[in-house]
């Protein structure tokens, strides 16, 4: 064991394969040499050569293109687009061509890609440089969308999804990078060191796909989120002193259904939460989903809270961000009844 | 304002809207089309830098010139028994185009794509490269298959999508699969392949492997933002790949100019990224073979990437859901300067001696009997939309290696689907 922030962990799970699977090779803008604009590929090159880990051209559509093509040669491709806001030059590559090559081909050619993306504001990003695009992945047939929340599921979930046959879609909450964010932005954010999910293995591990995790149990109502917001919600329900479940969703396709099933069966009520904004954001999907199989046992309205549908403002980012007095309200309004 | 009065002494601008020269009915006139003498082409060392060769881009590689004869630098000096086996594969393929159009027509398909008068862009490139290379074609190189022996059955299979498919029903007819064959899975979605065979050469050239990758596009989709980053990457990468445009002069009913061709040649787009390019009458077999000869041996051995455009002309309707007479002068064909591949290179053998009419008749009814008896056998296996041809649950495998939970429930609502819909 080691401890380790989410950078280091990712880092870690990227030199582990390397060194297990010959055929993985890392590319992307700045990751060579310099290691990567969030040092998440900082000696790489190094120790493993240029061919293993090299810098691109500023093409996403080329990244991705040669990654589905370096599949059809056998590899393993790991590429990274520098920030999640980047990533739409090469949608076409990820989603006609890397998401539908294993059904088109009926299985003659593949695409064992990891496609890494930071995601996420509450750095100043502006509107380039902080969205939230999951539910535009999470929309297409043949692609899997995974998204940790602490170093020790950074690395065994981005283990998992590298060793996984099809492509996968790993988006890191940049916010979270250094320490558990909690959405208190004028407060200072504690490093990961001081927390439990900062001991990583130094090896080989997985942390399974499709799996959620319940991270704090309750009976007062379930709380869906994933990413930054585990932590921010997890900080406001506690600070409200409400008794809420708190699942971290970790893979959004397929997402874990019978972890949410179960638990909104049991608390009768449902919040879903995430920075993206509003309307087709991933939350609808999930407010669909236990309309549909836990109604009967619902006691009050599911309960979103989002983002707006706003671009990402650069200076009213903490009034963009769905922070503590958001999820407060909509907490106190869906466990209001049970406090009177 | 300062600003108004100053433009009140502008003339107004204007909007370039390209136009080709002819539409339906117009008379051709071909005599300003830059058609150099075959054989007067210099045929580069293959370790010349593309800086060096830059005049190729502007010119046109032609071996067969006008008396038949195979003449200059880049006849590729190929032995009779590999002409006739180009010549043999052609015509299969043009048969094979001909009766599967027909198949459509009769309604036992949705949908086929010809490429008659461009079966040298495929065909006599494919037999210049290894087989063991990796073709990443676009929906017209149906004579990559036939040069490497895919069988016609296979393919007819696939355009009837019937329970024979190997692609099970996946894909619009001609968008073949053969991983066996190293040809890559059709897109449908233009340019895309051409990233990727980058991608590929890229790869085997870090394993130190001796494979080169051949890529596809048309003239139309060079205008595509893929292949622009294909260019780049190939360049940046040195990648061992040959990159085809075929310029067919038409994009379904966009003249070559909507991609730029009023301005320049496509092979001129190589000069650009500083890769080697060369302009080759693309209806000239031998000067395709020869083009793609050299640009192999490049690529093989270290030297990188090389731009190809293939001058021809798409003889016939983009697909069976097109009509070209809505659009363009149909003595666009009739009168093209630089004829027909299958006829050329027809006449080049007869003139060398090897080849007679007669043995011509016997090829053309032999390549008519063997595309009816593929036909007859596929047709065994069903046609589209008659019937179920492939198992129900087919539908939702392949989207993952493993089947997730949504889509079980999905299958299962669409076996309950089945039950009402055809009752066992």
């Amino acid at each position: 064991m080691a401890v380790m922030n989410m950078i280091e962990a990712i880092n870690s799970g990227l030199e582990t394969m390397l060194e297990r699977d010959e055929n993985v090779v890392i590319m992307g803008e700045d990751v060579g040499y310099f290691g990567g604009v969030f040092r998440a590929t900082a000696g790489l090159q190094e120790k493993f050569g240029k061919t293993r880990c090299f810098d691109t051209p500023i093409s996403e559509c080329g990244i991705i293109g040669a990654a589905v093509g370096m599949c059809a040669y056998g590899l393993r491709p790991v590429p990274e687009i520098q920030f999640a806001d980047y990533i739409y030059p090469g949608m076409d590559q990820l989603i006609s061509e890397a998401a539908r090559l294993r059904y088109r081909s009926a299985g003659e050619f593949t695409a064992p890609m990891t496609v890494r993306t930071p995601v996420g504001g509450g750095i100043f990003g502006g509107q380039t440089h902080s969205q939230s695009p999951e539910a535009m992945f999470t929309h297409v047939s043949g692609l899997k969308t995974v998204i940790p929340s602490t170093p020790y599921d950074a690395k065994g979930l981005l283990i998992a999804s590298i060793e996984d046959n099809d492509p996968v879609l790993f988006l890191e909450p940049k916010r979270i990078y250094n320490g558990p964010f909690t959405g208190y932005y004028d407060n200072p954010v504690a490093p990961w060191s001081k927390f439990a999910e900062s001991e990583v293995p130094e090896g080989h591990y997985t942390v399974p796909l499709g799996k959620a995790k319940i991270v704090r149990e309750g009976d007062a109502v379930t709380v869906l989120a994933y990413g930054t917001m585990v932590h921010v919600a997890k900080a406001v329900v506690e600070e409200h002193g409400i008794n809420a479940e708190v699942i971290d969703l970790r893979t959004l396709v397929p997402v874990d259904i019978e972890t949410i099933e179960k638990s909104v069966k049991k608390t009768g009520r449902c919040m879903i939460v995430h920075e993206a904004t509003r309307t087709s954001g991933f939350g609808a999907e999930l407010s669909a989903l236990v309309q549909e199989r836990c109604f009967y046992h619902l006691e009050a309205p599911i309960e979103r809270v989002t983002g707006f549908d706003t671009p990402y403002p650069h200076s009213l980012e903490w009034a963009y961000f769905p922070g503590p007095v958001r999820i407060g309200e909509a907490l106190e309004k869906i466990v209001g009844d049970l406090k009177s | 304002m300062a600003d108004e009065k100053n433009k009140s002494n502008l003339p107004p601008l204007s909007l370039h809207i390209p136009e080709p020269k002819y539409r339906p009915g117009d008379v051709v006139d071909y005599s300003d089309l830059e058609i150099p003498e075959a054989g007067a082409q210099a045929r580069p060392d293959i370790h010349s830098a593309p800086k060096d060769m830059r005049d190729m881009v502007y010119d046109m590689i032609r071996v067969l010139d006008d008396d038949d004869t195979a003449v200059g630098p880049w006849d590729p000096k190929l032995d009779d028994e590999t002409l006739v086996k180009m010549l043999r594969t052609m015509v299969q393929v043009r048969t094979f185009d001909d009766r599967l159009h027909r198949q459509q027509r009769q309604g036992k398909t949705s949908f086929y794509m010809k490429c008659t008068g461009e079966e040298a862009t495929s065909v006599a490139s494919t037999m210049a490269l290894h087989a063991d290379d990796m073709c990443f074609p676009s929906y017209r190189q149906q004579g990559i298959l036939f040069v490497r022996g895919y069988p016609m059955v296979e393919m007819v299979n696939q355009i009837f999508s019937n329970k024979a498919d190997k692609l099970k029903g996946r894909q619009l007819p001609i968008m073949y699969s053969s991983r066996e064959l190293n040809f890559f899975t059709v897109s449908g979605n233009l340019a895309t392949q051409y990233p990727q065979a980058v991608g590929w050469a890229m790869a085997s050239a870090s394993k130190g492997d001796s494979r080169i990758a051949a890529v596809w596009c048309g003239e139309g989709s060079t205008a595509e933002g893929d292949f622009h980053a294909a260019m780049t990457f190939a360049a940046v990468y040195n990648a061992p790949v040959v990159l085809n445009v075929v310029n067919n002069q038409w994009a379904i009913s966009s003249f070559s100019g909507f991609a730029g061709a009023e301005r320049t040649t496509f092979a001129a787009r190589g000069a650009g990224y500083g890769i080697a390019a060369l302009r080759v009458d693309g209806n000239d077999p031998l000067a395709v073979y020869a083009a793609t000869s050299w640009a192999a041996e490049r690529a093989r051995t270290n030297q990188g990437p090389t731009l190809i455009e293939h001058f021809t002309y798409r003889a016939d309707a983009h697909s069976t859901s097109d009509d070209p007479t809505a659009y363009r002068s149909a003595q666009e064909r009739e009168e093209w300067p630089l004829g027909d591949p299958i006829m050329r290179l027809n006449k080049h053998l007869i003139r060398r001696g090897i080849w007679s009419v007669e043995q011509q008749e016997q090829l053309d009814a032999d390549c008519l009997e063997a595309v009816k008896a593929a036909v007859t056998e596929a047709a065994k296996n069903g046609i589209l939309g008659h019937g179920l041809h492939q198992p129900f649950e087919t539908m939702f495998q392949d989207v993952f290696e493993e089947m997730p939970w949504h889509l079980k429930e999905q299958a299962a609502q669409a076996n309950k689907e089945r039950e009402i819909k055809w009752p066992s």
